[in-house]
């Protein structure tokens, strides 16, 4: 991705921020960008942005980088990063609400085609593994 | 509390769905066991998939409303407790619960969506993962008592995963290095052995269309537990299972040296101690067979 921004305070009170620490339930602001988060993430050798890059976009309202990144349907809310965070900020749910404002955005960007899969594949997957990738990426 | 001589204890269970369909093993194991321990389980009548996952965001409320409705259908069954042994299972009942138990705006949006029901869920049941009733309820040391079979120089690796430990509110043992399972497997006669990998994710629903992640995963996971020299990797969870175990060749392409493992669930090394038949233990369901490896170790 592009390594340059443009930061203004004017973003701080954008919409999209208000949005994602309602959804989330979390005070952006309250991360301090130790990188505590990134160093436990399971998913991070396959993140485009890593996760307390992700909260750092966030804090300054980077709507289209952010909804944009892989990395938000590779987090799998393992919450280990939840567990460490030493200000206590629930990473995992940012994540969510980054997931659920492209899925609500009214144009059905489901995330997972399950007629994609070969009937092979579908008949061998687990219920738990269909429903719960089924709730995390499509609306 | 221990039934008295005669009187088996009742327990109420919620198998949840994967435990009727690829994992049987685990169910047939856990019914089996627990009847060893003279606890008498009830299959909860009418229960519905609990949804699988917790939704993280705050404002979803449509879908705590299947987990709330296994909670109305304990109360229906006359019961204040009941018992889950799938770690999915377990977290999003548990989390449901925790979060309208708190939130009574919540649990009154809920109750007005289900006015159909005759029963309201007033915050009034508490979910039990199965490893803590063993713990608190029976007791590892009169657990012990039962072992027909020691599982004697069985190595084991005990694996957590996720659901068991996070978020702390859950966790009914230590987050970053729980030895639940590893007290069990001990009261049966089994070794744990040293796992550091015992709480990093399996890459969980990321197998549906992303099974590179999970082989990457495996690989790691299963080969942590193969350096310390395990005969065995144990689970409580079917989509643990389903990853370790079924994703295996998937390790194995990535990583030419990658050993494969037997994945059993705890409830399975129960039954095996316990003398139960092969048929409370299911083998045939599993993609790596466990038996030449126990047979080894001259269990079966
Ligand atoms: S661990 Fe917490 S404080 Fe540290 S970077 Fe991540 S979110 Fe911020
Ligand atoms: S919840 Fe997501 S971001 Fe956090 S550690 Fe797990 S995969 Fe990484
Ligand atoms: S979590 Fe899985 S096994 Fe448990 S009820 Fe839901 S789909 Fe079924
Ligand atoms: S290890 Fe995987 S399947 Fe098991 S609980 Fe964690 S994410 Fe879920």
């Amino acid at each position: 991705m592009n390594t340059t921004l443009h930061i203004s305070s004017a973003r701080l009170g954008d919409p999209f921020v208000a949005q994602i620490e309602k959804i989330s339930g979390q005070n952006l602001l309250a991360c301090y960008q130790c990188g505590k988060c990134s160093a436990g993430c399971p998913m991070a050798a396959h993140m485009d942005v890593l996760p307390n890059q992700v909260i750092r976009l966030a804090q300054l309202g980077m709507r289209e980088q952010l909804l944009a990144a892989r990395s938000i349907w590779i987090c799998v809310s393992c919450l280990t990063c939840n567990s460490r965070c030493p200000k206590d900020i629930k990473i995992a749910e940012i994540f969510e609400a980054l997931r659920q404002t492209v899925l609500r955005g009214g144009n059905r960007a489901d995330h997972l085609e399950i007629r994609e899969l070969t009937p092979e594949a579908r008949g061998a997957l687990p219920p738990i593994a269909m429903i719960s990738a089924l709730r995390k990426q499509t609306s | 509390m221990m039934g008295n001589e005669n009187k088996p204890m009742k327990l109420i269970y919620y198998p949840g769905c994967t435990l009727k369909n690829q994992a049987r093993n685990f169910d047939v194991s856990t019914v089996s066991s627990m009847a060893e321990l003279d606890v008498e389980v009830e299959e909860l009548a009418r229960w519905n998939c609990c949804g699988t996952v917790h939704a993280l965001s705050s404002d979803n409320i449509m879908n705590r409303v299947a987990p709330v409705t296994n909670l109305i259908r304990v109360k229906e069954a006359q019961a204040s407790e009941f018992m889950t042994t799938c770690a999915m299972c377990y977290n999003t009942l548990k989390r449901a619960n925790i979060e309208v138990k708190k939130r009574a705006d919540v649990l009154e949006t809920i109750n007005d969506f289900l006015s159909l029901e005759e029963t309201k869920y007033a915050g009034d049941v508490d979910v039990l993962h199965l490893l803590e009733y063993l713990r608190d309820r029976i007791g590892f040391d009169k657990l012990a008592e039962k072992v027909k079979k020691p599982l004697e120089g069985l190595r084991v690796a005990c694996y957590y995963g996720c659901l068991l430990v996070r978020p702390k509110e859950v966790a009914f043992d230590d987050t970053e290095n729980p030895t639940i399972m590893e007290n069990l497997i001990t009261a049966l006669g089994a070794t744990p052995v040293p796992f550091p990998m015992k709480t990093e994710c399996c890459g969980a629903y990321h197998t549906v269309d992303k099974p590179e992640i999970i082989a990457e995963r495996t690989d790691k996971i299963m080969g942590s537990a193969n350096e310390e020299q395990a005969d065995l990797v144990v689970v409580s969870c079917p989509l643990c299972a389903f990853n370790l175990d079924f994703r295996q060749d998937d390790a194995r392409r990535l990583n030419p040296d990658f050993h494969h493992l037997p994945v059993l669930y705890f409830t399975q090394l129960m039954a095996l101690a316990f003398g139960c038949d092969d048929s409370a233990l299911r083998f045939d369901l599993h993609h790596i067979d466990p038996q030449p490896t126990l047979a080894a170790r001259g269990l079966a």
